[in-house]
């Protein structure tokens, strides 16, 4: 009778246990749950990054030419990069294998992507909220009056990028629940 | 068997010590880190008088005022980094009743809310300090510094304040994220 310890212990039919079928099935879909996310936030980076990138108004009053274009303002320079960097990230991130200790450092890299992600949503967010509501103490007029394309663009690129900072934040909740599973009743 | 049990109980608290010293360090400066950004922004006031037109030979002078509440992203700036330093500081005086496990996960969860809470309204901050900085030729926005310097300083040092802050509570999350990791690892 070969030992528990043999190296053709795993062909022994007997030796298999339902523990371990739950587990492998648990741990499938929580793979399956992660690469769902993953790609959700690839999708909403893109689309977010890809959206201000395009957004280009110009009008004309009195005969001077009033143009908007995103890379006018560092902020939205900053949130096309970010976003840029987020989904191209993600999708590297997509070919690690889960259990190496390549996958701890995903974790690491996670946390600080959804952080850039978080601040660069957060700064073009303030720049559109000027851009649509002026500052009268400042001076400054609004402008979406009169380049409603550029700021309609600005708003799409604005909702996914939250839609994948959500997504990001889901990836993060999920890490840390895997990681800290036996942590927890 | 249970002199072994003993003395590693015994090393790892030995070892947690300096570990727990650290991170109720990394609490403490953040939150006095949060606190001066909350207070510097929240007394952020200055008004200067500017002549808007001139009647004969005397100009007329008009009060102009520049405060923190005329910007959204200075409110939200503000009560970010209140909302940081309360917390901090209500985590610092409980440590005496959060020492069960289930407790310890909900600061580090909470922990890691509120670094993302302060990064955001040093963002957005940091983007209308810009703007006020540099103007945006294209939109037809004057800067605002040139006239309201005090106003533009005192932003600065709040906003420094704020990142170093913000960079104290990703330290200290990265940190317990760690200990947190090891003390699953050697549990198994």
């Amino acid at each position: 009778m070969p030992s528990p310890t043999h190296p053709l212990a795993s062909m022994i039919p007997w030796q298999i246990s339902t523990a371990s079928d739950s587990r492998t099935k648990m741990a499938k879909t929580s793979r399956l749950c992660s690469l769902l996310l993953r790609l959700l936030a690839a999708a909403a980076t893109l689309c977010a990054a890809v959206v201000m990138a395009t957004s280009r108004d110009s009008t004309t009053i009195f005969g001077l030419t009033l143009d908007a274009k995103f890379q006018y303002t560092p902020s939205f320079e900053f949130f096309v990069v970010a976003n840029a960097v987020g989904c191209g990230y993600t999708l590297l991130v997509l070919f690690v294998p889960p259990t190496t200790s390549l996958s701890r450092l995903v974790i690491v890299f996670d946390v600080t992507v959804a952080m850039l992600l978080t601040a660069a949503t957060a700064a073009a967010g303030a720049m559109a909220q000027v851009g649509k509501k002026g500052n009268s103490h400042a001076g400054w007029m609004p402008i979406c009056g009169q380049v409603p394309s550029f700021c309609d663009h600005v708003t799409g690129a604005l909702i996914c990028a939250f839609v994948g900072v959500i997504a990001y934040f889901l990836i993060v909740l999920h890490t840390i629940y895997t990681l800290l599973s036996p942590l927890f009743p | 068997m249970a002199t072994e049990n003993g003395k590693q109980a015994e090393a790892e608290s030995r070892q947690s010590q300096p570990k727990s010293k650290l991170l109720l360090s990394l609490r403490l400066a953040a939150v006095l880190a949060t606190a001066t950004a909350t207070v510097v922004m929240t007394l952020n006031k200055q008004s200067t008088r500017m002549a808007v037109a001139v009647v004969g030979t005397s100009p007329i002078l008009q009060t102009f005022t520049a405060a923190f509440q005329q910007t959204p992203a200075f409110v939200y700036f503000v009560i970010a980094n209140a909302i940081a330093s309360l917390y901090n500081l209500l985590v610092l005086l409980l440590r005496p009743f959060l020492k069960a496990k289930p407790h310890d996960i909900l600061v580090h969860l909470l922990d890691e809310v509120i670094f993302a809470l302060v990064a955001t309204g040093a963002a957005a901050a940091a983007s209308m300090a810009e703007l006020g900085k540099n103007g945006n030729v294209h939109a037809r926005w004057n800067p605002i510094c040139d006239r309201f310097e005090a106003f533009c300083i005192r932003g600065g040092l709040a906003l420094m304040a704020s990142f170093a802050g913000a960079l104290l509570l990703l330290l200290m999350n990265a940190f317990s994220t760690f200990t947190l990791h090891k003390s699953v690892l050697s549990q198994d």
